[in-house]
């Protein structure tokens, strides 16, 4: 541009006219790489929209026809027989979640309380929050082996240690997103609560966190969220039914996502429609819990 | 009474009322929680080494240099499954990050404040969308629809060196390109919001002067806001590839698993680290179990030398722009 520029005779003054000739490549390559961003969006939307539409429609049809029985009857025992029955697996997948969740999200709400609260910049806090999120790239399978050796090899399969392997894979992200939040409560508040003579765990509990609450609750579901789909930790912690047992302590268990898991690797109508069905009811869960934590969040900026 | 202006403003004056006892303890749960992280870390780690060591010292290095793997003649070298992990994550990126780039810089310097709301919410629908269902998805429709497309990749692409290897020939639905596909969507939300993280912390007025020396969006984006904040991509990037090598159950599914695949051929079978361990545990002896873990150990390792360095990078590039 500078060069065409300085080919102009001096006494001519420039027109708009002429700067918009210049412009016009420069603006067609920024409107096109503006058109490529957009298209990037588009593609992904493909597989989403075809993974989501595939398991609404192969999935909600096995579910809806044999309703209640879809969630109240056993694993059939046969695995080529058709029919329904993944109340064992729906019964695992809450009890299992629910027990992991109980472990990770006190545990990790502390945790996130010591990091912003009490270490702050000091040195054992700022490696505690890097293995933290270090810790959030573990791969879920080897969480699973993990358990399997502390816990499974001693007292054998059964539910609690799935919620083991789970809860491992929530706590880092429920104090991340933990701090995220707490980081959000203004210092004056804090100041305010130390000025009035409450002491630090005192203000923590009934000032900094009641505060922070509602994003940490949104935090906390979509943690759960993702757990409750995990399939890599519970191969070698829960085992197999195909009764329902809602003892985690005693006995193997399973649940919908090894439910998904091994119906997916069938050549059988039957299982595949079962895994399908699966699927649908695995999402339906996942999504609930996402779309609640998007409401917390929603009406709690709306409240500010 | 204490003196009150002595004191920093993130320790309370102590009062002396009643409660310090609970205060205490208050505190003090609060760093056993902060240890969790460390204990189950160190635990990790010692049980892997510890649970690993048979396999290793009855394999030696042969265990990472050796391709072969033939539990019945006790012979365990996991090198094609490594090979595996590293292809189908490396082919998860090349798909993925010019998309998620894409994506990511739409949302933060194009899209109007609505349609980035909307946006945002979509892509983190896929994040929610757990591994198993996209294993399914990948085995029962993906893998069985794709094998035309791959038929055609290969034929047109026959003869020409790099792009002929890549898609060689007798292309499988089950292959590493079908791994790849299936990582990329999955690890897309993760380095998109890692990305516009990133991105937001360009300062404005890097981009206001951009604009006002008469760049286009494209040119203030390429001048302002991507050298800004390359290093934070290169880690958004490197988290996602951390995701995409320890992905277990959509990549068990739709690998193909064969042994002893070191090629570059993306469209073959092959195998790789996590999805051998799901597939191989349930009838493992001890050796083998041993052998088993040992692999994973050898994953943990690769995984967090990859997040380590992502999560200093990206620490590094947000306080350069924060300025602290």
């Amino acid at each position: 541009m500078s060069s065409a520029l300085a080919e102009r005779p001096t006494e001519t003054p420039l027109t708009a006219g002429d700067l918009q000739t210049h412009r016009s490549w420069r603006t067609t390559k920024s409107h096109l790489m503006v058109g490529l961003m957009f298209v990037a969006f588009l593609v992904i939307l493909v597989p989403l929209v075809a993974v989501i539409g595939t398991v609404v429609t192969r999935g909600a049809g096995v579910v809806f026809r044999d309703f209640p029985d879809w969630f109240t009857s056993e694993i059939p025992v046969r695995r080529r027989a058709v029919g329904p029955g993944m109340g064992p697996a729906v019964v695992g997948t809450l009890l299992i979640t629910l027990f992991a969740s109980l472990l990770a999200i006190p545990l990790g709400i502390l945790g996130a309380v010591y990091l912003h609260e009490y270490g702050g910049q000091s040195r054992p806090a700022q490696v505690i929050r890097f293995l933290s999120n270090v810790m959030t790239g573990v791969p879920s399978i080897v969480m699973g082996l993990f358990v399997y050796v502390v816990f499974t090899i001693n007292f054998g399969l059964a539910g609690v240690g799935g919620s083991l392997a789970l809860a491992c894979l929530m706590l880092p992200v429920v104090i991340r997103s933990t701090e995220e939040m707490l980081r959000l409560v203004p210092t004056h508040l804090r100041e305010a609560s130390y000025a009035l003579g409450t002491r630090k765990g005192r203000t923590i509990v009934s000032i900094v966190l009641p505060s922070a609450l509602p994003g940490v609750v949104s935090g906390c579901l979509l943690a759960i969220a993702r757990a409750a789909g995990e399939t890599a930790p519970l191969l070698f912690t829960i085992g197999f039914v195909t009764k329902v047992n809602t003892n985690l302590f005693d006995g193997p268990n399973t649940t919908l996502s090894y439910q998904i898991f091994k119906n997916a690797s069938e050549t059988l109508p039957g299982p595949q429609e079962r895994g399908w069905g699966a699927a649908f009811t695995l999402v339906a869960i996942t999504f609930l819990f996402t779309v609640i934590a998007r409401l917390v969040t929603a009406s709690y900026q709306k409240r500010r | 009474m204490t003196d009150i202006s002595t004191h920093s403003l993130d320790s309370p004056p102590d009062l002396r009322g009643s409660g310090g006892k609970a205060d205490g303890a208050f505190r003090g749960t609060s760093y056993v929680a902060g240890g969790a992280v460390l204990l189950v870390l160190g635990l990790i780690t010692y049980t892997m080494i510890s649970r690993s060591t048979d396999a290793l010292s009855h394999m030696g290095l042969d265990f990472f240099a050796s391709k072969r793997w033939n539990p019945p003649g006790e012979q365990y070298g996991i090198l094609s499954y490594i090979w595996g992990t590293v292809f189908t994550a490396f082919i998860a990126l090349c798909i993925s990050v010019p998309l998620s780039l894409g994506i990511a810089l739409f949302i933060t310097q194009v899209a109007p404040s609505w349609l980035k709301k909307t946006m945002t919410y979509v892509i983190d629908l896929l994040a929610v969308v757990p591994s198993v269902v996209f294993g399914l998805w990948g085995v029962l429709v993906l893998s069985q629809n794709i094998k035309g497309f791959y038929g055609w990749l290969s034929d047109t692409f026959d003869g020409i060196p790099i792009l002929g290897t890549f898609f060689g020939a007798n292309p499988q639905g089950r292959s590493f390109f079908t791994a790849g596909i299936i990582l990329a969507v999955m690890i897309t939300p993760i380095v998109v919001s890692l990305s516009r993280e990133v991105i937001e912390t360009t300062p404005s007025f890097e981009k206001e002067a951009a604009l006002a020396l008469g760049a286009t969006r494209w040119e203030m984006i390429r001048g302002a806001v991507l050298p800004h904040s390359k290093g934070g991509l290169v880690g958004a990037v490197m988290l996602g590839l951390g995701r995409a090598m320890g992905e277990t159950i959509a990549v068990a599914l739709v690998i193909g698993s064969a042994t002893g695949q070191i090629t570059l051929n993306a469209l073959a079978s092959g195998n790789s680290m996590p999805a051998v361990i799901t597939a191989e545990w349930g009838e493992a002896d001890t050796l083998k179990k041993s052998a088993l873990i040992a692999m994973a150990m050898t994953l943990f390792v690769l995984t967090i030398i990859v997040n380590v360095i992502a999560t200093s990078v990206v620490n590094r590039s947000m306080k350069k722009s924060r300025g602290a």
